[in-house]
């Protein structure tokens, strides 16, 4: 997992609320038995104008002119600005490495759906909640300000607009060091092997049905 | 001190550790695998280096590309004819013949949807914490288990520890008093909870269904709310282990046996919650005011009733629900204000993990008996859950009452709920589906799909639009 510190970045918007991980990722793209290569199909039914396949080649597909992600002022954005419960639906990782493949590194919106939430650290992706008030104004200085960027500073918790205003956020601790670190949360939780070993026994002399061989 | 509730006994029994970040390690009995999200954990496992916690704690099952076509599914994997879905099937096989995971193949005749098999062969008990890679987990929480829906690095990471990384959720009670009207389904209790609190109702929270519906209602009927917990945003759905539950459990393939079963059962008899529970939030509803239920939209809370009409985005006071509402009737093609029996209707899904169990074919077959499909219905599919479903549904000759009436009779999978296998709409067609999700090109491209309860879907493909079935039954 690539670290996550300091990011400053475009900011695009994706300006509705409720979006659903099939609207992030369609199905057709969970065929893959990869991790990576989902960016350019990322939002893919907003982003084109015609059905997306795997394997197809996409520069070749007409584009929606309509959709933001394919404006020329939102092009290399890292940053996503959202609304409320953004994520919802499917518990399909290939939303959050969607936006990692496509250069997403942070999203900012004002709630998300659980699973997706948790997801996006599992990628390197920093997800922020915001008030939905600050959003907002996030989006309408994002709207007036072409280039307008960001800056995410995960170890202070503070995310920075272009006009020096700060703003603080909050983040899991656990979550903070696993993706300032890049860590991988197996090798940690697997330093608790013994405890986890020692609650199997008692577990297993507790619930013994519940270690029967499947075979 | 106060009493706990279920949540929390299932939570407490399974905390293996309280970490300094405020998080916690909570042990896993039961992983549920199939083909879509388990690839990319495999692949981890093998490049760490790592092996599975605990082997037997795991059972696979391919369910969302396996064909639901008879003629191509006779040919098993190779039947399959879209290459990608055939190498992520095929991979499932040769990852669980490799670690040494048991699996139900493709034509076993245990082979199912995850969230059907799993109750069906009492591989997820009472009790259990169950994960799966699929956010539909939530459907074992019928069983008064603590059932969680995770990514693809949760999945790998509890092959690896047998453990999750968790925060604890809030405690929230959905109690549905009363009694439930005629015609009036587990289905429609379910999107009218969803159409109340909304898409984000539960997020962050563990719901726990119950008040006497809950308690009236069949395990089948429990999976169907549980299932749909998540489209309330809720991970965890849960409901009450009583008599229905054990003895919907009681003789299945992999539940216990003998003296394990009778100190099974006195454990399980705890889990419920206890009558000076807190919780951190309570919704009552009447379960006599529930109407038969049908999405109008292109979110789950997006219902209303039957003899209701769309609704007018004009009389929604939330500009982001106006705004909402006005994007899924341009999508949806409907007219606000027009009612909902004049939806003309181009196909008909009966099946998925919400509606595919053999008390809802039983209910589809019911109302379709001696009639036949209106001829604008372009199709009309029933998908069993599982090979079980099938078979079952075939003794008692609802597969012949389906193929008189003119749909069609299926192989087991998730077919149409998500269009991975061949399964799907085509642009603009308006679907009657007992699945659980309308989202925008969920069933396929450009395709609209209207979320109702079995019989509802099956008056809806006789009659070529919607009806009220009520006014059927009579």
């Amino acid at each position: 997992m690539k670290p996550f510190t300091v990011l400053t970045g475009i900011a695009a918007p994706m300006d509705r609320a409720n979006v659903d991980t099939d609207m992030i990722i369609p199905k057709q793209f969970l065929k893959s038995i990869k991790r990576s290569g989902f960016g350019p199909n990322l939002f893919d039914e907003l982003r084109y104008v015609d059905e997306g396949q795997p394997g197809r080649d996409n520069s070749k597909r007409p584009l929606n002119p309509e959709f933001p992600l394919n404006f020329a002022r939102y092009k290399n954005a890292s940053v996503l600005l959202a609304r409320e419960n953004f994520g919802c639906g499917s518990s399909r990782e290939h939303a959050p490495w969607a936006l990692e493949d496509y250069g997403f590194r942070c999203v900012i919106a004002p709630s998300y759906a659980d699973i997706f939430f948790n997801n996006c650290f599992k990628n390197g992706i920093l997800p922020i909640v915001l008030s939905a008030e600050i959003v907002d104004k996030l989006f309408k200085e994002m709207y007036a300000q072409e280039g307008y960027q960001l800056t995410i500073d995960l170890p202070t918790q503070k995310v920075r607009t272009p006009s020096g205003e700060e703003f603080t956020f909050e983040v899991g601790e656990f979550s903070k060091y696993c993706l300032i670190n890049g860590l991988d949360d197996i090798g940690l939780t697997l330093k608790d092997a013994d405890a986890i070993t020692t609650f199997e026994q008692q577990w297993q002399q507790r619930a013994p049905w519940l270690f029967n061989p499947l075979q | 001190m106060a009493g706990k509730t279920l949540y929390d006994k299932l939570w407490d029994a399974h905390l293996v550790k309280m970490r300094d970040d405020g998080t916690a390690l909570i042990y896993i009995d039961r992983q549920l695998l199939h083909e879509v999200t388990s690839p990319q954990a495999f692949e981890g496992l093998r490049l760490a280096g790592r092996k599975p916690w605990r082997i037997d704690a795991n059972i696979a099952t391919p369910d969302h590309n396996v064909p639901s076509a008879v003629t191509e599914r006779k040919a098993g994997i190779a039947g399959i004819a879209d290459e990608v879905s055939r190498i992520q099937v095929q991979t499932l096989d040769e990852n669980c013949d490799d670690f040494g995971i048991k699996e139900f193949k493709i034509n076993d005749v245990n082979q199912g949807i995850v969230h059907v098999i799993g109750p069906e062969q009492g591989l997820t008990l009472p009790g259990m914490t169950i994960v799966c890679g699929d956010s539909h987990t939530a459907t074992h929480g019928a069983l008064g288990a603590l059932a969680h829906g995770i990514g693809t690095s949760e999945v790998e990471h509890v092959l690896a520890t047998q453990c999750l990384i968790q925060k604890k959720s809030k405690n929230f009670l959905v109690k549905i008093n009363g009694k439930l009207g005629a015609g009036v389904t587990p289905k429609d209790v379910v999107l009218a909870v969803i159409g109340q609190i909304g898409t984000a109702g539960g997020n962050g929270c563990a719901i726990e269904f119950g008040g006497e519906v809950m308690r009236a209602m069949s395990m089948e009927g429990r999976m169907t709310v549980c299932n749909m917990a998540i489209e309330a945003g809720a991970r965890v759905g849960m409901v009450a282990v009583d008599d229905i539950t054990l003895d919907y459990v009681k003789g299945r393939p992999y539940a216990p046996k003998g003296e394990q079963w009778e100190q099974a059962v006195a454990y399980w008899k705890t889990l419920h919650s206890d009558a000076d529970a807190q919780f951190d939030r309570v919704v009552e509803i009447d379960g006599a005011s529930i109407q038969p239920q049908v999405s109008w939209g292109t979110s789950p809370e997006m219902v209303v009733s039957i003899d209701a009409n769309v609704p007018n985005p004009a009389d929604f006071t939330d500009i982001g629900k106006r705004r909402a509402a006005e994007r899924a009737l341009e999508y949806m093609g409907l007219t606000a204000g027009q009612p909902i029996t004049s939806i003309q209707l181009d196909r008909v899904f009966i099946g998925s993990c919400t509606n595919s169990r053999i008390e809802d074919l039983r209910a589809a077959a019911a109302v379709v008996k001696g009639k036949k499909v209106a001829a604008t219905i372009t199709q009309a599919l029933v998908v069993p859950g599982s090979g079980q479903v099938k078979a079952q549904a075939e003794k008692e000759g609802l597969d012949k009452i389906f193929i008189d009436a003119g749909l069609e009779w299926r192989e087991p999978s998730c077919s149409m709920c998500l269009a991975m296998n061949a399964d799907k709409l085509l642009p603009g067609e308006h679907c009657a589906a007992t699945s659980n999700r309308n989202f925008e090109g969920r069933q396929g491209f450009g395709g609209r799909t209207h979320l109702v309860s079995p019989a509802m879907a099956a008056a809806a493909a006789i009659a070529g639009h919607f009806v009220d079935i009520r006014e059927v039954m009579q």
